[in-house]
């Protein structure tokens, strides 16, 4: 199974970011990793949790718009040029990569990179036969 | 004219047209003998409540030309505005109609003190509208210089005010506000302008706003009102007593009904106005019901008019918004999102007006689990389309935000879907 994001849509108003990771502690549920982008009116909260369908459910039931994202993880070494090879690996095919945003594990040798793309399975297999390693969602979610 | 012989001539108008409807509208034959009323049972106003109303609905059924009592080679005019679903009201002129608006027009601007000799800059819009043209007929007749300005390009608006002198200016409030503040930006002091009275109407306005306007350009503000079902602007005009708006109601007869029973207010009370275009002769309605909510002011005015007058235009007896100078119904956005997302979204329409701007419409639409995206490119083009598919519609510049579910209010029952800021008291 490939990796899951939860997407939340939040509107530019205060106390709706710290409304969203109160909703997930109360559901205990761990944040791994979180990118948030923004217009003058609202944002896309995108969030890797160690417990996605626990996530989606709570944040639902609190009432927030909430998606599932197919995304794709990829282990790297936590060197200089690390990023740069497996961004490298997707853009050579010429697909498309529509955001990512990446973060360090918890024994600091290995980042994990994640990769929205359009056209999933090819970037999986360009991966791949590049040799990089793409984690499967309970890899993610034991990082 | 004195008081009897108004309503002498108005009682005959009013069976010649009836008469005339009767013979020449299939529709408005079916709706009398629906109502079991033939043109012989109107001897004069004291019988026009035996007559069914007419509303923008009997215009839906019958789009474009159905209502019209004349022939298409008699019609030398035809004006549009928003309905109610998308399809526009159509309203037709013949030579007399043009004619008779550009009197009642004429008529508006000598009550503000306009004559030849004045140089008359008309920012009303050109086109569909009938702000425009209505005004410019009635300001030729006069033997006024008009200046065809039009909307928009308000830094050029002030730059002609300036240079041909101008004496009388016809616009929107919100854009007479709009002109003055661009001429203080650009250093004009008003003070030392011929510019004279404005004629301003199209949106409804309050006496604060007034006081600004004249404050700020330096002129006397006069409320004109008229709706293009009946002719355009021109059905009713202030005098310089400012003190309501008088009524051409040797033309367009005066009711005011309460919305709900249909029945006639007494009189001094609030309640919606309906008119009977009884001169009209491509679309003459009888007893049109404007949805607008006035009251008829007893008594005379001090300038001597026998014209009864009716008060400001405060409010509406449905939903309808009119921004600047274009009807709104919240039902054409509504038709618009479904078109987009296949169901009807949560939507809130917040209408404001910031000192000195225009009137703004923001449309707020609730983001929904179907058109989510965790994509912003993605929802930046759902935002833009929503946009321009509004302003297709409407024919008016809004701003489209996307929100949280759950955060525009919910009544009990009905959704409220509009909320209006504007000061209009």
């Amino acid at each position: 199974m490939s990796a899951i994001q939860i997407s939340v849509f939040l509107e530019n108003k205060s106390g709706r970011l710290a409304e969203v990771t109160r909703t997930l502690a109360e559901a205990g549920v761990n944040i791994r990793a979180l990118s948030l982008a923004e217009t003058i009116d609202y944002g896309v909260l995108r969030l890797i949790v160690d417990k996605p369908g626990e996530a989606r459910d709570a944040l639902r039931r609190a009432g927030f718009t909430v998606s599932e994202t197919e995304v794709i993880a990829v282990e790297m070494p936590d060197r200089p040029g690390g990023l740069a090879e497996v961004v490298d690996l997707v853009t050579r095919r010429g697909l498309n990569i529509e955001y990512l945003y990446a973060f360090v594990g918890q024994r600091g040798e290995h980042a994990v990179v994640i990769f929205r793309i359009d056209a999933a399975e090819e970037a999986r297999a360009a991966l791949k036969e590049g040799g990089a390693r793409v984690l499967s969602a309970a890899e993610l979610s034991r990082i | 004219m004195e008081v009897a012989a108004l309503r002498a001539l108005q009682s005959q108008r009013l069976r010649e047209s009836v008469a005339r409807v009767y013979e020449t509208v299939p529709h408005y034959r079916a709706k009398l003998d629906a109502a079991g009323v033939k043109p012989a049972d109107i001897r004069g106003l004291e019988d026009i409540g035996r007559l069914p109303f007419t509303t923008k609905d009997d215009l839906r059924e019958t789009y474009p030309f159905g209502l019209f009592a004349a022939p298409m080679e008699e019609v030398v005019r035809l004006h549009a505005s928003s309905g109610t679903t998308g399809k526009s009201t159509v309203v037709g002129y013949t030579r007399g109609d043009v004619r008779m608006w550009a009197e009642v027009i004429a008529r508006t601007l000598a009550a503000g003190g306009t004559h030849r000799g004045d140089v008359v800059q008309n920012s009303y819009g050109y086109g569909l509208f009938t702000g425009g043209l209505g005004l410019h007929y009635g300001a030729e007749l006069i033997g006024t210089s008009v200046i065809p300005t039009s909307g928009g390009q308000t830094r050029r608006q002030v730059q002609i005010m300036q240079d041909f002198g101008s004496t009388v200016l016809c616009c929107t409030p919100s854009y007479a506000l709009v002109i003055a503040e661009a001429g203080r930006e650009m250093g004009v002091d008003f003070g030392k302008l011929p510019l004279r009275v404005g004629f301003l109407g199209a949106e409804p306005w309050s006496q604060t706003m007034r006081l600004e306007i004249e404050a700020a350009a330096g002129i006397d503000a006069l409320d004109i009102y008229g709706l293009s079902e009946i002719i355009g602007p021109g059905v009713s005009f202030e005098c310089l007593h400012k003190a309501g708006l008088h009524v051409n109601e040797d033309h367009f007869y005066p009711e005011v009904i309460n919305p709900d029973t249909g029945e006639p207010v007494a009189e001094g009370e609030l309640g919606e106005l309906v008119f009977t275009a009884f001169t009209k002769e491509a679309l003459p309605l009888l007893r049109y019901r404007t949805r607008d909510l006035s009251v008829l002011i007893p008594g005379p005015c001090q300038c001597g008019r026998t014209l009864r007058r009716m008060e400001h235009v405060t409010g509406r007896s449905d939903d309808m918004l009119i921004i600047r100078g274009v009807n709104v119904f919240p039902s054409q956005i509504e038709e618009v999102l479904v078109g987009i997302e296949g169901t009807t979204p949560n939507y809130l329409l917040v209408v404001d007006r910031k000192p000195r701007q225009m009137d703004e419409l923001e449309v707020q639409v609730e983001v929904s689990a179907e058109t989510f995206s965790d994509e912003m490119a993605k929802l930046e083009a759902l935002t833009a389309r929503i946009r321009r598919e509004i302003e297709s519609v409407l024919g008016l510049t809004v701003s489209v935000r996307l929100v949280e579910p759950k955060m525009l209010a919910r009544s009990e029952g009905k959704a409220r879907r509009v909320m209006d800021r504007r000061d209009l008291g």
